[in-house]
């Protein structure tokens, strides 16, 4: 063995450097304040092997990448504890780099001979910030994508060639693959590369000029091995387990449930880095902000006003980042290091002062909770489609949760329906509308009990009753829908039918959407109604005189169109995809019509989602009962 | 000689990594003037708050082109007959986009707190922006169609500039 080591020594050299390494002098003593470098190389070494694992499974698109981690972070084994270890271990990261930094002008080794080595770890500084920075876009999720938005576009105001610089970075006018392709670039090849140089140099030059004890007399002095080698495994340690707590800071809110999601293989649902809502160019996040430790920065732009923004986002920060390049010539005066130690604690006062202004504002501000809850709502929302079909679909996860009725159904209907009509008493979003409504409440359109309430008291006050305040083209409507021909049917008839008459009626006009009901279509009374509608009884009238329908099923129609909206398919998607794009249409309301044309305004996508939202027509994930009742 | 050597794969790999600062033709629909049909007349009555409408166009993300998306949004808001203004969401201050609040009557920034009248001035003074929201030119097309010159400008300055 000693042989073989002998060997590898005489062509190597290797135990010089091994000693040279190893039993480096400590003046002084072991001491923990002398932690915080080792412990930046340690989580660099995380970040690199996490990185390169994640970088296995992540596919820098804008298609792909929210989609990639979402698979990472959801479906594959033990990625929630991969992606937890990278970002947690990126937040110590910049804890450890304030630590660091503030160790080393505490001690004052930053004084010659020591400036280059300062210097350097400035450089670093910067590094570790610009991967931070890039590393936050990479999930492509809202959060992300709209903060960092906020970032490049500041990047404008850089004198000279800022706007050039901003479309460098970018890949071009706009957010895209090659925003994502670039920052994968530099975070995962560039910045790296120049780190690994960079702390290679540092440490060389670190070595050279030995460690600057505080006090040479407090102990006997002691090399690197194994006293201080000790301490600095005994702060790694400290240090992983600080990240491994903040990956499983949720766990005993879910203590119960644990073993059952580890069975399921769905962990990620609970622990690690979140995942938000994936990246949409056309919905602004009202809540984006930058990770925790660039709140300051964002917070101290508010305080410049006007033309003076520049100072707030490019001249101050970076001159402040220039000065600390200063301090080794600062420090050699007499108060110098006392100026430099107060220069430090402004900054980092001032820096934590911004950062709880920033948090606090939020904290108390309702759009911005909001913003929070619907991402987190529409996050969880995507999780379930994506589940319910087994995968994305190659237009990524956006396009999915862009046509799911349930996420994007009321706030179209809130935009394009609600000034007029109402949903259950709201416009859709829960919010309740201070101006009356003049066209009929649609929450449950196309049930039993709208069916019911409607050809029972047409002109009612969540019918054709809220008409009587409306108008078209600059007309009242007055009592053209409340006096009107269904109106007048609903005085003179109901009153003559009995109860089965009218639920034969009603349980005829919903079968023709051929949804599903609960409880389930009574065919029975469907053939009575179908009656009904084209004979009417002896005291009644039919429905035929004014209506046609060609029932469900049947191939021929009953009465004819032109007189009244014809009722083939009625309150079915494709019914109301008709009826909303063309009210107008001889078939559905013609000249009587009073509601704008939205086969102009809507692409065949809304009038899809707004078809199925009506209809309630999306996916719902099994609940539990259910799957028991296929059980049994 | 090794200058050279190294030279030539650098300066290649470069020039590619320019590429983004090269005007293209814009590809995609709308006219060529620049303007997009983005409402119509009926969609705005007269007098009430601004309502906000995506900008649908083509859609160019490096080698691909989705028809007819959403690229953008603007406010419109008529006070006349054939008066309509069109503001872009863009916030001037940083780019966020800028939510209108009904309950005041204001335009507000969610980022950092800037607020801009109705007719898209700053509205308070303690508003961090540097200039108002930018109006964008407006056409009215075949009597009713609300054609929008969609432009986005640079955040920050004092004047409006365009960004190519």
């Amino acid at each position: 063995m000693n042989a073989l080591a002998n060997w590898f020594d005489d062509r190597t050299g290797y135990r010089a450097y091994l000693h040279e390494t190893l039993y480096e002098r400590i003046p002084g003593g072991a001491r923990w304040r002398y932690v915080w470098g080792s412990t930046l190389v340690f989580t660099f070494v995380v970040q690199m092997i996490t990185g390169l694992f994640l970088w296995m499974s992540y596919s820098p698109s804008s298609q792909t990448a929210w989609e990639s981690v979402y698979y990472i972070q959801y479906e594959m084994q033990f990625g929630w504890l991969l992606r937890g270890l990278h970002h947690f271990t990126a937040q110590a990261m910049i804890v450890l780099l304030a630590l660091h930094f503030m160790q080393i002008v505490i001690d004052g080794a930053y004084k010659a001979p020591r400036e280059v080595n300062f210097w350097l770890g400035l450089i670093l500084m910067q590094i570790v910030l610009g991967l931070s920075l890039t590393g936050y876009l990479l999930p492509w999720d809202q959060k992300g994508y709209w903060a960092t938005q906020v970032a490049t576009k500041l990047s404008t105001m850089v004198p000279v060639f800022g706007p050039q610089i901003q479309r460098l970075v970018v890949g071009g006018p706009n957010y895209g693959h090659h925003t994502l392709t670039r920052f994968f670039a530099l975070h995962a090849g560039v910045l790296p590369t120049l780190l690994i140089g960079l702390l290679g140099l540092h440490l060389y030059v670190f070595r050279r000029h030995g460690i600057t004890a505080k006090d040479p007399n407090r102990a006997p002095e002691t090399t690197f091995w194994p006293d201080q080698v000790l301490r600095d495994a005994v702060a790694c340690l400290g240090v992983l387990t600080v990240v491994l707590l903040l990956i499983f800071w949720k766990a005993p809110q879910y203590s119960g449930e644990l073993s059952q999601l580890a069975a399921d293989g769905r962990l990620g649902d609970v622990f690690g880095a979140e995942l938000g809502a994936p990246a949409d160019p056309t919905e602004p996040y009202a809540a984006a902000r930058p990770e925790w430790y660039f709140l300051f920065l964002f917070q101290f732009l508010k305080f410049f006003k006007g033309e003076y923004e520049v100072y707030g986002a490019i001249y101050i920060p970076g001159g402040v980042m220039l000065f600390m390049f200063l301090m080794p010539f600062i420090g050699r005066w007499k108060l110098g290091h006392r100026f430099n130690l107060a220069y430090m604690g402004v900054l980092i006062l001032g820096a934590a002062a911004l950062t709880w202004m920033a948090v606090e504002e939020d904290r108390t501000k309702d759009e911005y909770k909001a913003a929070v809850a619907d991402a987190h709502m529409k996050s969880e929302r995507i999780r379930e489609l994506i589940q319910g079909r087994q995968g994305v679909g190659y237009d990524g996860a956006v396009a999915l949760l862009r046509s799911d009725p349930k996420t994007h159904g009321p706030h179209l209907f809130a935009v394009k329906c609600a000034s007029c009509h109402r949903y259950n008493g709201h416009n859709g979003m829960d919010v309740v509308v201070e101006d009356p409504a003049t066209a009929s409440d649609l929450g449950n359109f196309g049930t039993r009990e709208w069916v019911r309430g409607f050809i029972t008291d047409p002109a009612g006050e969540d019918y054709f009753g809220a008409t009587a305040e409306g108008s078209y083209n600059g007309e009242p409507l007055g009592e053209r829908f409340t006096e009107g021909e269904m109106a007048f049917w609903a005085e003179e008839n109901i009153g003559n039918m009995t109860k089965r008459e009218i639920d034969a009626v009603v349980e005829f006009l919903i079968a023709q959407s051929g949804r599903e009901f609960a409880p389930p279509i009574d065919e029975e009374l469907v053939a009575e109604g179908r009656d009904f509608f084209e004979n009417g009884t002896d005291n009644a009238q039919g429905c035929i005189d004014c209506h046609a329908v060609t029932p469900l099923g049947e191939e021929e129609q009953l009465g004819d169109t032109g007189l009244a909206p014809r009722l083939t398919g009625y309150a079915s998607e494709a019914w109301l995809r008709d009826f909303i794009g063309h009210p107008g249409a001889e078939h559905n309301y013609g000249e009587r019509n009073a509601m704008p044309e939205f086969g102009d305004q809507l692409s065949e996508q809304q009038l899809d989602l707004l078809a199925r939202f009506l209809t309630k027509n999306w996916y719902e994930p099994p609940t539990e009962t259910t799957e028991v009742v296929v059980e049994e | 000689m090794g200058g050279i050597v190294g030279l030539v794969p650098l300066a290649t790999g470069v020039a590619v990594f320019l590429d983004p600062l090269r005007t293209r033709k814009k590809k995609g629909g709308g006219g060529d003037d620049g303007f997009i049909k983005v409402a119509t007349l009926e969609e705005l009555p007269t007098g009430k708050p601004p309502q906000r409408f995506a900008v649908i166009d083509d859609r160019v993300d490096a080698w691909n082109m989705f028809p007819q998306e959403p690229v953008g949004a603007v406010y419109l808001s008529r006070s006349a007959d054939d008066d309509v203004q069109a503001l872009c969401v863009i916030c001037p201050h940083a780019g966020c986009s800028v939510d209108f609040d009904p309950s005041r009557n204001v335009f507000q920034c969610p980022c950092h707190n800037s607020s801009f009248k109705l007719s898209g001035e700053i509205h308070n003074e303690d508003s961090p922006a540097a200039r108002g929201m930018d109006t964008l030119e407006v056409e009215i097309k075949n009597d009713n169609e609300v054609w929008v010159k969609y432009q986005q400008f640079r955040p920050g300055t004092a004047e409006k500039i365009a960004e190519a």
